[in-house]
This record gives structure tokens, sequence and C-alpha cells, in this order.
């Protein structure tokens, strides 16, 4: 057995097992752990898959969770069924704005996505929309109940319900990066060029990229919408962008199993920057990231390796 | 007629602003090819050291210029000490980096100054120019000081034997070395030029936004996007871009109707991309040329 298959093994049975023995609260954190790892590997499909630099996975995960609390609260749609909905919107979406952004590389597209990040929040609270966003006020969404009768709570069975979606999708993640379509994706990361000299239709593969990218982040952002039971344009401006990609860099990029690492980093690391100084928490922050940065700066993957070597 | 010309004034009047600010960032991509995150929020503090020295009683004049030498060797500080040992890490990396930079200043900042706003002064007072009511005597020093920013730094790279060798680094690393420039220097350098310039941008922004440690939130945004419309190989085409996103967003909020102001900012980041999808290089940029 492989050190990488073990750890994985490890961290699935963490999660499965871990839910039984701790409190609803800290459920909730894991649910969240899995949202935004899903919305971490979402983006490093794009950047570590395609090389392609985003800084507007916000509006994708708004977009996603705008979709299905609007679906559950004004259609009376059940819960499971919005997420494809949403996914598909936001790939769609995804797929069109990579269109534009095709022509732009580096920090201009780094611009772009960010205008797009930055555009969302105000077009949600816009008052022609209000009928159905619930404009600044936003939507109160329903935690949907266990079905079958089975005895758990709202929140264990999401997250078990969460935990399925987000396997489903990492194992799909990974098959795709090692298709022909991810390595199309990579043979366009490494050398645009070259790649379309070997008949790699760049800019449908550019494109697909975003929109599976978007795919992805929108399910995350449908279920996010429904553990945090609430969507409103503040929940979803640039900060949300910037965290996701500093949860790429420091899970290591165009590592997927490195996502759920990131993920802990940005949900836990906030936390505990403010339980060692209230007044200075961000610069805590600031000073944790560096560290992380300065002693593994391809990310997790750093970590695995050391440990892989020493072993030998 | 005269809400058109009132409302171009008023634009060139903010896009000195952001002129000022993409004059910065410029500064820095030309030294390290990077957007730095953190550049605000390094002006911001500049500025805070300025009000902080007046405080004390120092003058004016000779406030500024203590503010810009500390603000010189604080840049060539950060990047000696945080990011040369990240000069080999990958690009996204560093933009980590400059992300963490940013929590920090603003943290700290916030505790020493915490969050309350404060006046600054302005050398050039505010009462109205030239009898116009919307471009106060300030304003016009801004954008008097920002043109004569934009005329040294040109006078800088293109007539000096260091800026020929600042621009050496930036464009082609190896060469540059091989003909005996020191390159880690060079950017080095170009964080305290670019540092420096950032509290210029603060000191004369801050009589208009007020200081805080949040004033230049926004201020960045459009200072990034008036950079990159401009061409960020361009410090001329900066400080053009700034006064067009200035320009734009006033008119596009008076004449486009149903655009307030919570939608000013993304109709001047559509008309940037717009731009951009047509000329990827800004306006003013020298296209990138890769061999293949």
């Amino acid at each position: 057995m492989t050190l990488g298959l073990g750890t994985s093994l490890v961290v699935l049975a963490a999660l499965i097992i871990g839910p039984m023995f701790v409190k609803n609260f800290i459920i909730f954190q894991m649910t969240m752990l899995l949202i935004y790892a899903l919305a971490v590997l979402a983006l490093n499909i794009l950047t570590g898959g395609s090389g392609q630099f985003s800084l507007g996975q916000s509006a994708f995960y708004a977009v996603g969770a705008y979709t299905s609390a609007i679906l559950m609260e004004h259609g009376n749609m059940n819960y499971a069924l919005t997420l494809p909905i949403a996914g598909v919107i936001c790939f769609g979406f995804g797929f069109v704005f990579g269109q534009p952004a095709l022509r732009l590389s580096g920090v201009y597209l780094a611009l772009a996505t960010f205008a797009l990040a930055a555009a969302i929040p105000q077009f949600l609270k816009l008052g022609v929309f209000e009928r159905w966003t619930g404009g600044v006020q936003g939507l109160v969404v329903t935690k949907p109940d266990a079905p079958f009768g089975l005895p758990m709570s709202q929140d264990i069975w999401f997250y078990y319900f969460t935990l399925a979606i987000s396997i489903g999708i990492y194992i799909a993640s990974i098959n795709l990066l090692r298709s022909r379509s991810g390595r199309a994706f990579m043979a366009i990361r490494d050398n645009e060029i070259a790649a379309s000299a070997m008949g790699v239709d760049v800019a449908l593969y550019k494109t697909l990229a975003f929109g599976v990218s978007a795919g992805i982040t929108g399910v995350a952002g449908g279920l996010g919408a429904i553990a945090v039971q609430f969507v409103a344009p503040d929940g979803y401006t640039f900060t949300l962008a910037i965290s996701l990609f500093l949860g790429m860099v420091v899970g290591g990029v165009g590592w997927l199993p490195g996502s759920i690492v990131g993920s802990a980093f940005i949900i836990f690391v906030p936390n505990i920057a403010e339980s060692i100084s209230k007044g200075l928490s961000g610069a805590v922050f600031g000073v944790l990231l560096f560290l992380v940065i300065f002693l593994v700066p391809h990310g997790a993957r750093d970590v695995l390796k050391l440990v892989a070597w020493r072993r030998n | 007629m005269e809400l058109f010309t009132n409302q171009v004034l008023a634009g060139i009047a903010t896009g000195a602003i952001y002129a000022c600010m993409a004059l910065a960032v410029v500064m820095i991509y030309q030294a390290i090819d990077h957007l730095n995150f953190a550049q605000g929020e390094m002006a911001m503090f500049s500025t805070f050291i300025s009000w902080q020295l007046m405080q004390w009683g120092i003058p004016y004049w000779w406030a500024f210029l203590a503010t810009l030498i500390i603000s010189f060797i604080g840049g060539i500080a950060i990047e000696r000490l945080l990011f040369k040992p990240l000069a080999k890490a990958p690009i996204l990396t560093n933009v980590a980096g400059f992300v963490a930079l940013f929590a920090i200043v603003n943290s700290v900042a916030g505790l020493i100054w915490d969050f309350t706003i404060k006046q600054y002064p302005t050398p050039f007072g505010s009462s109205p120019f030239l009898g116009s009511q919307l471009i106060s005597t300030h304003q016009a020093g801004m954008i008097g000081v920002t043109v004569l920013l934009l005329i040294l730094l040109f006078l800088f790279f293109q007539y000096t034997r260091m800026g020929l060798a600042m621009r050496a680094a930036a464009s082609l690393p190896e060469s540059a070395r091989l003909v005996g420039i020191n390159t880690s220097w060079m950017i080095a350098l170009g964080w305290g030029m670019a540092s420096a310039i950032g509290a210029i941008a603060g000191i004369l922004i801050a009589p208009v936004v007020f200081l805080e440690p949040n004033m230049m939130g926004g201020v960045l945004i459009y200072g990034f996007a008036a950079a990159v419309l401009g061409g960020l190989s361009s410090p001329l085409g900066a400080v053009i871009g700034g006064f067009l996103v200035g320009v734009f967003e006033n008119l596009a909020g008076t004449y486009i109707p149903g655009v307030g102001n919570e939608l000013k900012l993304p109709i001047a980041l559509a008309l940037i991309i717009t731009v951009l999808v047509v000329k990827p290089a800004g306006l003013f940029g020298r296209p990138i040329v890769k061999r293949v």
C-alpha cells in the first residue's frame, strides 16, 4: 500500500466516523470544510489543470448558492435536485465567461475574473431581481430532514449527504485529469503552442476548464447555501474568492488531495488567529500564512513528499 | 452640456487619485513582474507614519520627506526579508505572500492608530480651483504632482544608468546579470521606489478619502484597473488610464439609466475588460512577444 493511498484511507475514515463523536457545531464546520474543499478543488482543476488563473470563483459560488436557494424557496424543489441544476447553470456561466477570458492571461485574467467577483454581489442587490433574490436581505433556506425516517439530526444527515457528493466529485475530478481532456488541459498549461501543434483545440479546452471549474464551484455553492441556511449578497464578496485562492496555494497547486488541507487552512486558521490575539488577528493570520509558504512553497504536497522521502 | 463638463471635471479629480495609485502599481510591476496586492496597505501605512510625524510637531514638508525615506527603506526591507526568499517559489505562492502582507499591514495599522477616521492636512488648501466648484486646489495640486512624478520617472528610466539597469533587470534578468547588473538589488530598489511612490499617493489621497486603515481598499481596485487599462508596461498609460477610469465612472453613473452608485464599479470594470479583450496589452502597453 502506498503512502498516498494509506493517508487517503485514514482521512476518509476520519471523515466518516468523526461526526458520531462531536457536537453539532463541529459537524457544521466539517460540512463547511467539505464544501470549501470542493470549491478549492474546482479552482485547482482550473489553475493546476489548465493553468488559468481565477480570482472570481466567489461569483460562481454565489450563482450556485442562489440557484439552489431560489429553486428551493420559490420553486419548492427538492434540495438534492437543485444541486445538479446549480452545477449545470454554473457550467454554462463559466463556459460563456471563458470565451472573453481566452484572450487574456496572467494578471489580465486575474483582473477580469476579479471584476466578475466584484460585480456579482452588486447585481444580486439590484431592485429588479429583488422578487427572487430578496435583495440585500437575502433568502432564508430551510435545512432538509433526514429521509426514510433515518434516526439522524439534520446536521448529521446533511454532513453525510455532502460527504457523498464530495467523494463522488473528487473521484470524477481525478479521473477527469487522467482522461484525454485532462491531458489536454495539462498540455495547455505547460505549453500552449506545443499543445495546439499536437492538435489540442486550445480554445475549446480552455473554456471547458472554466466551465467544469464553475460547475463544481456551483454545486459547492448550492451545498453551502443549504448548510448555512441563508444566502445574501455580502456572503459572496471578493474575500471569499481570495480565501479559495489561498486554500489552493496552501493545499498545493495542481494536487487535488491538497484541496481539503487548503480548505482546513481557510476555515480554521482565521479562528486560531482570532484566539491568539483579538486585535491583531489579521497580522497573526498573515504571519501564519507566511510561515506556511516559507516552509512549504508548493503547498501540502511538500509535506507528503518529505514524509515519503524520510521513509525511504 | 454644463452637466457633462462638470461630470468630466469631477471625473478627472477622482481620476487623479487612481492615477497616483496606478503609477505605484506599474512601478512595482516593472521591477518584479507581479501585481502587489499589498501596495495600497503599504501606502496607507506610510501615510499614517507621516501623520504621526506631524502629530509630533514636525512641519508638513519635513514629515513628507522623512516619510518618503522611511517608506523607501521599508519597501527594500520587506523585499529583502519576505520576498527574496520566495523569488524561486511559484508565482501563485508570491501572490499568497502579498495577501499575507496585506493582512499584516492592515491589522498592525489598526492596532497602532485604531480604526477611527482622521483628518489629513493638505498643503494646497481646499478652496475652489479657478472658480470651479468641482475641482479644489488640492485636487489640482494632486494632478500637478502626479504629472511631475511621471516626468521624473520618465527621466529616471530613460536617461540614468540606474534606470536603464532596472529596466534591463526586469525585462531580461539573465542577460542583465551577464553585463554585470546586480539584478537582485534592482528588484529591491524597485520595491523601495514603489513604496515611496505609494507613500506620495497615500499622502495626496488622504485629505480626500480621510485617513483610516481601510482607506485604500476601493482606491487600489481602481488603481489596478487603471494600470491594466493603460498598459502595465507604461507609466504614462497608467496615469492616462487613471483619468479615463475616473471620467468614465462618473459619466456612466450620470448618463446610463439604472446605474446608481452600486453599479459604478462593475460598469467601470466591464469597460476595462472590453478594452482588454480588444487590446490585450492595454492602451499604451507594449505587446509581449514570446519566443516559440
